[in-house]
């Protein structure tokens, strides 16, 4: 028996040394609802701190768009601790997505993702079930994503550009805060000021080690689309062997955390690359001649497939051509949950979404962490 | 589209609207070039710039918290178009007015269709919204079709 157990750890070991502890699997499939485009999904482990009171989640989406670990409270099983702020009140936050808002409150967990654990890190649970009445100043955002059905994912897991989701904008009381954080006593819910290490935090950060960034590895995808495809989530840049920036161009980013993409002569300052996105969003039919769906909100929908090309360039000048293609989105067989040719309209600039990453490995830098290849933030491939 | 690279820093709107705002009433979108400035006193924004063109006039304000708004009307004063750029979204209730509950009706609905994620894609004939970015940089438009002023072209509302 005990030798049998050795063997099976040591047959464990040697798996464990072909998948680091640093590298998680990741999908792109239809996900939790079943009709997912373009979206990347990965399995976190939720756990109440310094206890082995924990929950595997799967169908968490990867976003390098956003920052700090949030999950819907209707699939979140253990009872995790409530964040409190003023006069013992629970803290609640508003966060602000480009589709809408999420609104729930702040709980501390212990979160293991691969081999990595950040402990006792803000996260936020989304739902209405504790905090039904929405404020007015958060509900004047928009409309608010607290189903499965809103978020089309059982949570985010936001990976992006910094350590924390808001910044040093909510910790400071007046105007220019934000206001996304809330105390919620009996009295009703009231915008508070939150420290910087009290926010929701991206759990990278917290990492004992491969915390200042990810890479995430995805294959090419032939022209038509995929039911799904796999890859890998790896934490850290050039902190192992795995994580190496190699030949990667480094693009740095302006104030507003932007890169620019030159297209058909014009520069659009406003650009970005987001793995939380499900496609290429460009400028608008009048300037691309590309007619929008009929069915799928957003999307481009051209009569064939049509070859683009635009050039990525860093604050720094580092700059790329990058080929693509847009096709019909409306075509695409149902039962596909992956497309290389899906583009669609964004006025402001580029928005480089998910398929962007399809056949590339692309390093997301956190602010303020040092790199190989300096500190961030910013983006490199 | 150069005008972004001018555009600065910034943070929300929004705060100011929790912060000094109660229940004013706004009718930014769709108002009346009063409103601009009434907007304008009561998010104590600083104003930037009155760009003036035959068709048109822009006003672009800065809130204390650094979200660049524009509002967009013509010769009879009619708020046509609302633009913005910032860390956080505009207090879009604010800013869209008697709009807002039409962008909301029009955003749940496109919540059934496998849609565009990660931008916002509002037209539902009276109104068009777009809105893209993610944590810490957000952008974008909106305007009402039917509001436009004769010759003036949607796309100059950014």
């Amino acid at each position: 028996m005990l030798a049998a157990q050795a063997a099976s750890s040591k047959c464990d070991r040697s798996s464990s040394s072909t998948t680091a502890t640093n590298v998680l699997p990741v999908v792109v499939n239809a996900g939790p609802t079943n009709n997912a485009l373009n979206q990347l999904f990965a399995t976190v482990t939720f756990c109440v701190p310094g206890t082995t009171n924990c929950q595997t989640i799967s169908g968490i989406l990867v976003d390098t768009g956003s920052v700090g670990l949030r999950v819907l409270s209707s699939v979140l099983t253990p009872s995790l601790p409530q964040q409190t702020g003023a006069g013992g009140a629970p803290v609640v936050e508003c966060l602000p997505f480009v589709d809408g808002f999420t609104w729930g409150p702040v709980k501390t967990a212990d979160v293991k993702i691969a081999g990595e654990t950040a402990s006792g890190i803000p996260i936020q649970v989304i739902g209405l079930d504790q905090f039904p009445t929405i404020p007015s100043g958060c509900s004047s955002q928009g409309t608010s994503e607290e189903t499965l059905s809103d978020l089309n994912a059982n949570g985010i897991l936001g990976v992006g550009l910094f350590n924390e989701d808001c910044g040093l904008g909510c910790a400071l009381a007046g105007a220019s805060n934000p206001g996304l954080y809330y105390t919620c006593p009996a009295s009703g819910c009231v915008v508070t000021t939150q420290p910087v290490a009290s926010q929701v935090q991206n759990p990278v950060s917290h990492f004992a080690t491969d915390n200042n960034g990810v890479v995430i590895q995805l294959p090419t995808v032939a022209t038509g689309g995929a039911a799904s495809i796999s890859g890998t989530l790896t934490f850290g840049i050039g902190t192992q062997s795995n994580n190496a920036l190699g030949g990667a161009k480094i693009f740095t980013l302006d104030n507003n955390v932007n890169f620019a993409t030159i297209f058909n002569g014009q520069t659009y300052t406003s650009s970005f690359i987001d793995s939380g996105s499900n496609g290429i969003f460009f400028l608008d039919s009048a300037t691309t001649g590309l007619p929008a769906c009929m069915n799928s909100t957003g999307f481009y929908c051209p009569a064939v497939l049509t070859p683009l090309s635009a050039t990525q360039r860093g604050l720094n000048s580092v700059s790329n051509v990058v080929s693509f293609n847009a096709g019909n989105v409306d075509r695409v067989n149902a039962t596909f949950s992956v497309l290389a040719e899906a583009t669609g309209s964004n006025p402001g600039g580029f928005d480089w979404g998910l398929n962007f990453f399809y056949g590339r490995t692309v390093f997301t830098a956190i602010a303020g962490r040092s790199t190989p290849g300096g500190a961030g933030p910013f983006w490199a491939y | 589209m150069n005008h972004k690279m001018t555009r600065k820093p910034l943070v929300t709107i929004a705060a100011v609207a929790f912060f000094a705002l109660p229940a004013t009433t706004f009718a930014s979108l769709g108002g009346n070039v009063g409103t601009v400035e009434a907007d304008r006193a009561q998010m104590k924004a600083a104003q930037l710039r009155i760009i003036r063109t035959n068709a048109y006039t822009f006003h672009e304000m800065q809130s204390p918290a650094g979200v660049t708004i524009r509002e967009y009307y013509g010769a009879d004063g009619t708020v046509f178009g609302v633009s913005w750029q910032g860390p956080w979204p505009p207090d879009m209730r604010q800013l869209l007015g008697q709009y807002f509950e039409r962008f909301q009706r029009a955003n749940e609905a496109s919540r059934t269709t496998r849609r565009a994620r990660g931008v916002l894609v509002i037209n539902d004939g009276t109104l068009v919204v777009q809105v893209a970015g993610r944590t810490r940089s957000f952008s974008g438009f909106a305007y009402a079709p039917g509001l436009l002023p004769a010759g003036v072209q949607p796309n100059v509302i950014r």
